[in-house]
């Protein structure tokens, strides 16, 4: 019976039937709409927290407000009055702290911490007194700290929609002078665009923002329906107007549902329900985000990962098999014929090249000693090329197929292109060169590896693999025996 | 008679009291490449700031094309330090350049369709087109030190004010540079540019500026790019040792 009644209550709620909810619903919508859009600005600007030292420094001028209204003849409640109240004292906030920040050696946070606390601070001690004031216990100021749709009446929640209606029109309207700002100040003020106006322009459609934001979000938590939308629609995007966009929209679904919520859940202040839920979508952006999510970032590095292991896998495999191949030829390989006859860019070792297409079965043990690698690793990565019609797997020995004796040989090919590049253009000790072009090896594209093979003036070979620089180097220097500089990874 | 398109006179520039730059005055020629040198903290930049009213200046006076910078802005196109702006911001390559076209567009109105054709033009023109839609974090120091550039050509000026463009690129950006600067020269077009490479300012300036919180000497590049200049310019600490840093230096930011 209970459980239907309520159902039915939430039912009405949620259906919008009832028309002050609507109202409120919709204007809070908007507010977060606006709210998302300006805060991608701020976010920009570096800013952020500006906007929370507002807010927090509006509590003050709520309270005077209420208590100097009757003396002026207003209506104290009156909404107008009380948010005429905050702007006045958030405004004075912030110039206490360009104050502070401009007249004392004081950093901005040092400023902001201080004037956000004694605001505050203030702003619950005149509050206190209201209490005690005839009719300020029922005033319901609190709302305004802890945000309280239910505490809006339609006539307020039209004064909350037409300020952010304001507030977008004027982000259409300079959306390109304030990307300007956000970007490049120093350009912007060469080309004669005013910062200082429009920075007053941008702060004071935060004041806007915020002061209309108080009674839906409450003032402690207003940062975060500034921050949080635009820090989620980062994830996603990376040009400004549709993170601009994007962050509206992050910003009224959050304002949607969490008004919803608090409508439907008699005791759960709006201010929360709200934060929490754009701290879901933040922190859904930040897992799926297509731009900068961390799944996706995950997925990349997991694919780069693979892309490498595979290369070791196979350019170790074309070594052994090379290595093999130069140890049976004895004397008259010719790799070994007149090797300073030509510079070392031009060598090509053809032999080798013919040589690794018979079908030479290689321990996984002699492969797995050619790197320090874990052997579950290496053990994944042989089954991926076996799945991929790389290499045959026979018990503890492998074999390259075709087509992984192509891959292999093109491994090798830019492996060894781009040390030799290292070696002739870039003066790297040939002792070296293998570490620098394996941290760069597996990034190269297809028009770097034209232009290394347009470089080492090997543009008429295509698939020849050059001889390993190594090797060369100990010839040239005579510091080791051939044998011993190919089996480099063999050893 | 031409226009001087840049004339300093008697600039003083101070921090909290403290001179950066002090009694500056140079009379820019039209149709020149003025390199401006000295070493680190000589007050390079401050004095390029200074002239397009980003820092208040102490005293003197600073004319463009006889005229002060707010009635010639549209002639003076300025290259920032490619350090001075965060390169992660979420903006493509061709809409920072299309910046160099707002005030153009003026208030209130988008960018549109033939605005970015200049732009892309401009991208071209520096020699990284394809690469007009490219988040700018996606492009290299050189490529952006490019973006930079075409954002300062779509301006159409006549005179070029541009900080280290030259600072850490690659050298294909460094040719590309050079080669505008030549185009530019060509079309009868004035470029002051602050300079770190010593090697380099005989073949890229005809005319130099020594600086060191003083102007140390200026003119041609022939007449005045002297050793005994240098090291007044460097407080004779232009030791071999000094050229050995400085080449050690560049050489690990080329590689």
């Amino acid at each position: 019976m209970i459980a239907a009644v309520l159902l039915d209550a939430w039912l009405r709620t949620l259906t919008l039937q009832d028309h002050n909810t609507r109202v409120v619903v919709i204007a809070t919508t908007l507010l977060g709409f606006a709210a998302g859009a300006i805060g991608s600005f701020t976010l920009l600007r570096r800013r952020a927290l500006m906007g929370d030292a507002l807010s927090h420094a509006m509590l003050p001028g709520i309270g005077i407000a209420f208590l100097i209204a009757p003396a002026l003849g207003m209506q104290a409640k009156s909404l107008p009055v009380l948010l005429g109240g905050a702007v006045i004292s958030g405004l004075i906030g912030t110039f206490a702290i360009l104050l502070i920040r401009h007249q004392t050696r004081l950093k901005e946070d040092a400023a902001l911490g201080i004037v956000l606390s004694v605001f505050f601070g203030a702003g619950l001690a005149i509050l206190g007194l209201v209490q005690q004031s005839p009719g300020g216990h029922a005033a319901g100021l609190e709302s305004f700290i802890y945000g309280k749709t239910a505490s809006v009446t339609t006539h307020d929640a039209m004064w909350i929609a037409g300020i952010a209606a304001v507030t977008i029109l004027i982000i259409l309207l300079f959306a390109k002078e304030l990307t300007l700002l956000c970007f490049d100040d120093g350009f912007a003020a060469a080309r004669g665009f005013s910062v200082v106006l429009l920075d007053i322009l941008l702060m004071s459609s935060v004041v806007m923002v915020t002061v209309v934001g108080l009674q839906a979000v409450g003032l402690i938590l207003m940062i975060a329906l500034l921050v949080t939308p635009a820090a989620a629609a980062r994830f996603w995007v990376n040009r400004l107007i549709p993170m601009l966009w994007l962050s509206s929209f992050i910003g009224a679904v959050a304002c949607l549902g969490g008004s919803l919520l608090s409508a439907a859940v008699a005791e759960l202040p709006s201010g929360a329900t709200i934060v929490l839920t754009a701290a879901a979508l933040f922190f859904l952006s930040l897992l799926l985000g297509t731009e900068r999510g961390i799944v996706i970032r995950w997925l990349h590095r997991r694919s780069m990962r693979l892309k490498t292991d595979r290369q070791h896998v196979l350019r170790g495999l074309y070594e052994i098999v090379e290595s093999h191949r130069i140890g049976s030829h004895t004397t008259d390989s010719p790799r070994r014929i007149n090797p300073t006859d030509q510079p070392a860019q031009g060598r090509i070792n053809r032999a080798a090249v013919d040589n690794v297409n018979d079908e030479i079965f290689v321990p996984v043990s002699d492969l797995f000693s050619m790197r320090t690698w874990s052997k579950s690793r290496l053990k994944r990565e042989l089954r991926r090329c076996q799945a991929d019609g790389l290499i045959k797997l026979q018990q503890e020995t492998l074999c390259l197929t075709p087509a992984g004796r192509e891959a292999a040989n093109r491994a090798t090919r830019e492996h060894r292109l781009w040390e030799l590049y290292l070696i002739t253009h870039a003066d790297v000790a040939p002792s070296r060169v293998d570490h620098d072009a394996e941290r760069i090896e597996h990034v190269l594209e297809p028009e770097m590896i034209a232009e290394l093979e347009l470089l080492l003036s090997e543009s008429s070979a295509r698939f020849q693999v050059p001889d390993c620089p190594h090797s060369q180097a100990d010839l040239i220097t005579g510091a080791a025996s051939p044998e011993n500089g190919h089996s480099r990874g063999v050893r | 008679m031409t226009e001087i398109p840049l004339s300093i006179s008697d600039l003083t520039v101070a921090y909290h009291r403290k001179p950066v730059i002090w009694d500056i005055a140079v009379d820019v020629p039209p149709g020149t490449l003025v390199g401006v040198v000295g070493p680190n903290g000589a007050g390079k930049s401050t004095l390029l700031k200074a002239c397009l009213d980003l820092i208040p200046i102490t005293s003197g006076r600073v004319e463009f094309f006889g005229k002060p910078y707010q009635e010639v802005r549209q002639r003076v196109a300025y290259v920032p330090q490619r350090e001075s702006v965060d390169w992660d911001f979420p903006i493509l390559a061709i809409d920072v350049v299309a910046m160099g076209l707002y005030r153009q567009i003026g208030w209130f109105l988008p960018v549109r369709k033939r605005h970015l054709q200049i732009a892309q033009a401009a991208l071209d023109r520096v020699g990284i087109g394809d690469l007009a839609t490219r988040q700018i974090s996606q492009l290299s120091g050189g490529q952006q030190q490019r973006v930079f550039l075409a954002r300062a050509l779509v301006q159409q000026a006549d005179l070029y004010l541009m900080d280290e463009p030259f600072a850490a690129v690659d050298a294909a950006t460094e040719t590309a540079i050079v080669e505008i600067l030549k185009q530019m020269k060509e079309d009868g077009k004035t470029a002051v540019v602050i300079h770190h490479d010593l090697q380099t300012v005989r073949d890229y300036f005809d005319y130099v500026v020594l600086l060191n919180m003083r102007v140390v000497a200026a003119g041609a590049v022939d007449e005045v790019f002297t050793h005994e200049n240098l090291q007044k310019t460097y407080g004779g600490r232009l030791t071999l040792l000094d050229q050995a840093t400085e080449a050690m230096r560049r050489r690990e930011i080329k590689t």
